[in-house]
């Protein structure tokens, strides 16, 4: 008898769960279809996605030593066959420098839009969902943060800990998770009294099981949108901290660090900002048409 | 409205001490003391316990923070600079105006040409003047300032010759900062003038003036303008209250003598209290900007200026 009982709920568990990944996926398809429509957004993906995929198969087109061996010989050579990109003042090859370069910067600005979509969507649900003194005390104290200048904070962060990608990450990170937080606060006011979540809570599930599961999928349009646009933000906050000379560690490329090297030749050798320089405006600007179309794809709605 | 300024006056002080004692604590994580990172590694630890001492460095974190704070609040002394052995404040001050002026600049620039191109793209929005400028604004928003400088630098002093590369001497000296940081915060204001613009356009109340017989340019210069442009105007001013302290890169590149260059070459050279005192006095600055915005914005739009005042009372 008990197994009877026991296979019913099961049986209609499955049959739940068929239905709503059918309808996710009929939404991501749709979102997708909307995508695919918009020009300029499916330009920015296929740059990004064929800047990556370079980044990725670096060490198959050259070796990192190309990046970072100096030869005197080869001192601010103009672009040729051989360097496409011309050498720099130290005779490194710029084709390379970029190429590893990237590596970094792509990774930083992933890296860092992750981190911040998983700390800032945790907390921002959790503060817009219990409310109260909890929020206020939290929204009071990411108040703080705002009023500090992002650069020079991430620059302080980075004195603190040390120069290298990780302190980076952790210093530009922190820069953008309150406004992170406070956009996924404000989707989460609006879901956290509805019908659905008081059932959730009616039925005994924990606060960690109700955002995951309830809140935060329900706010997901914000949270892409938002962190699309932050790895645009990033990858230049990164490459500000470069430029200012506290950052990653020389000899290591980065494009930041690359434009910065370029001030001192400017007058003679201009293409050494011109490559790594575009480099950042391709990718910013990619990443942002990306996420002004997602936005529009995310919400008809919203479209102007 | 008095209490309202009050109550947001009041609300600055815990930020102020939030953000004092947050700069305070990170700095303390910067690895060796004053002393040894002033005297360089070949003095006598005899020598750099004295000047430790001297800065006050032997003490505790907690009482050194409180000292620092009762020097700051008593006395408005932030302390004397490691480097130039002259007091913070001093220096601050002496620095403001170019940081100033060069936010100020960059803001009117982009408000100039963001607003007007703005509101051309939402009026005949989908046209070809509307995709090129959209365009252009998406692709100036999403640079770094200190890169589309670079490009000036390039062009109009190392080849043209019209303006010096770095240096504070005329008012030649700010008007290749002035577009650098100008085009990508106008990028931003296109963006949003065109999106304020188009939203007041689809409203009852122009729809209204159409339908009773005004005439396009009417409808939109005397019923939709007002409205669409008062969040721009927010924006504007709370980048103005950004820019003072986020010129960073583009002051350093430009040789500006300005609080942000300053700063960064605090951080440099462990100069603690230079660091401090800069932000606290950035962290104020922009406090104060932020809510000169909320209040002009009271003073423009009749409904949030019951809001603030009324308070349910009367």
């Amino acid at each position: 008898m008990s197994a009877a009982y026991d296979e019913k709920p099961l049986m209609n568990l499955t049959e739940e769960k068929v239905e709503i990944s059918f309808k996710k996926e009929s939404q991501v398809k749709e979102v997708w279809r909307r995508l695919k429509k918009d020009k300029l957004a499916m330009f920015g993906l296929t740059v990004i996605a064929l800047m990556v995929v370079i980044a990725l198969c670096a060490p198959l087109i050259c070796p990192y030593d190309d990046a970072i061996k100096m030869n005197m010989r080869l001192k601010l050579a103009l672009p040729s066959a051989k360097h496409w990109f011309g050498c720099d003042g130290y005779g490194r090859d710029l084709f390379a420098r970029c190429l590893y370069g990237s590596r970094v910067s792509l990774t930083i600005g992933f890296a860092t839009s992750f981190a911040t979509l998983v700390i800032g969507s945790l907390l921002g649900a959790f503060v817009g969902y219990t409310g109260g003194k909890i929020d206020d005390l939290i929204m009071r104290s990411l108040d703080i943060f705002s009023a500090i200048p992002s650069t020079l904070f991430a620059m302080a962060v980075v004195a603190a800990l040390g120069s290298g990608i990780v302190n980076i990450c952790i210093a530009i990170s922190l820069t953008r998770i309150p406004s992170f937080v406070r956009i996924v606060r404000s989707a989460v006011l609006g879901i956290a009294d509805q019908e659905y979540i008081e059932a959730a809570r009616a039925g005994g599930s924990s606060t960690m099981h109700i955002l995951l599961r309830h809140v935060l999928p329900n706010a997901i349009g914000p949270l892409i949108v938002q962190t699309t646009a932050n790895v645009s933000m990033m990858i230049l906050s990164a490459a500000t901290l470069s430029f200012l000379g506290l950052g990653i560690n020389p000899p290591q490329p980065e494009w930041g660090a690359l434009v910065s090297e370029a001030q001192e030749f400017l007058r003679r050798r201009p293409h050494l900002l011109i490559f790594p320089g575009s480099l950042i405006c391709i990718a910013s600007f990619s990443m942002s048409v990306l996420g002004d179309g997602l936005r529009d794809a995310l919400d008809p709605r919203l479209r102007t | 409205m008095y209490r309202f300024v009050l109550k947001r006056l009041l609300l600055m002080i815990p930020i102020v001490v939030g953000v004092s004692f947050l700069i305070f604590t990170i700095l303390n994580f910067i690895p060796g003391d004053p002393g040894s990172n002033l005297l360089g590694p070949g003095a006598l630890q005899v020598d750099i316990d004295a000047l430790n001492e001297e800065l006050g460095y032997n003490k505790p974190f907690l009482q050194r923070y409180l000292l620092y704070m009762y020097n700051a609040v008593v006395h408005f002394d932030l302390g004397t600079s490691y480097a130039t052995k002259k007091p913070v404040f001093d220096e601050i001050m002496g620095r403001l105006p170019v940081s100033l002026k060069v936010a100020f600049n960059a803001i009117l620039f982009s408000l100039v040409f963001g607003i007007p191109l703005g509101v051309l793209s939402a009026v005949k929005q989908n046209s070809l003047v509307d995709r090129v400028s959209t365009g252009t604004a998406l692709l100036l928003a999403s640079q770094p300032g200190f890169l589309i400088g670079m490009i000036l630098m390039l062009i109009f002093s190392l080849k043209l010759r019209w303006f010096p590369a770095t240096g504070a001497a005329s008012w030649k000296s700010y008007v290749m900062p002035m577009i650098a940081l100008g085009l990508p915060y106008g990028g931003r204001q296109l963006r949003f003038t065109r999106s304020s613009m188009l939203e007041t356009i689809r409203q009852d109340y122009v729809r209204t003036a159409r339908a009773k017989g005004a005439n396009e340019r009417i409808a939109i210069w005397r019923h939709a303008m007002k409205n669409a442009l008062m969040p721009v105007i927010t924006v504007a001013g709370t980048s103005f209250g950004i820019l003072i302290g986020g010129a960073i890169a583009t002051e350093t590149l430009f040789g500006l003598p300005g609080l942000g260059s300053f700063i960064v070459a605090g951080i440099k050279q462990k100069d603690i209290p230079v660091v401090t005192g800069g932000i606290i006095i950035f962290a104020l600055i922009f406090s104060f900007v932020i809510l000169a915005v909320d209040l002009s914005y009271a003073f423009v739009d009749p409904r949030i200026k019951a809001k603030y005042a009324g308070g349910g009372k009367r």
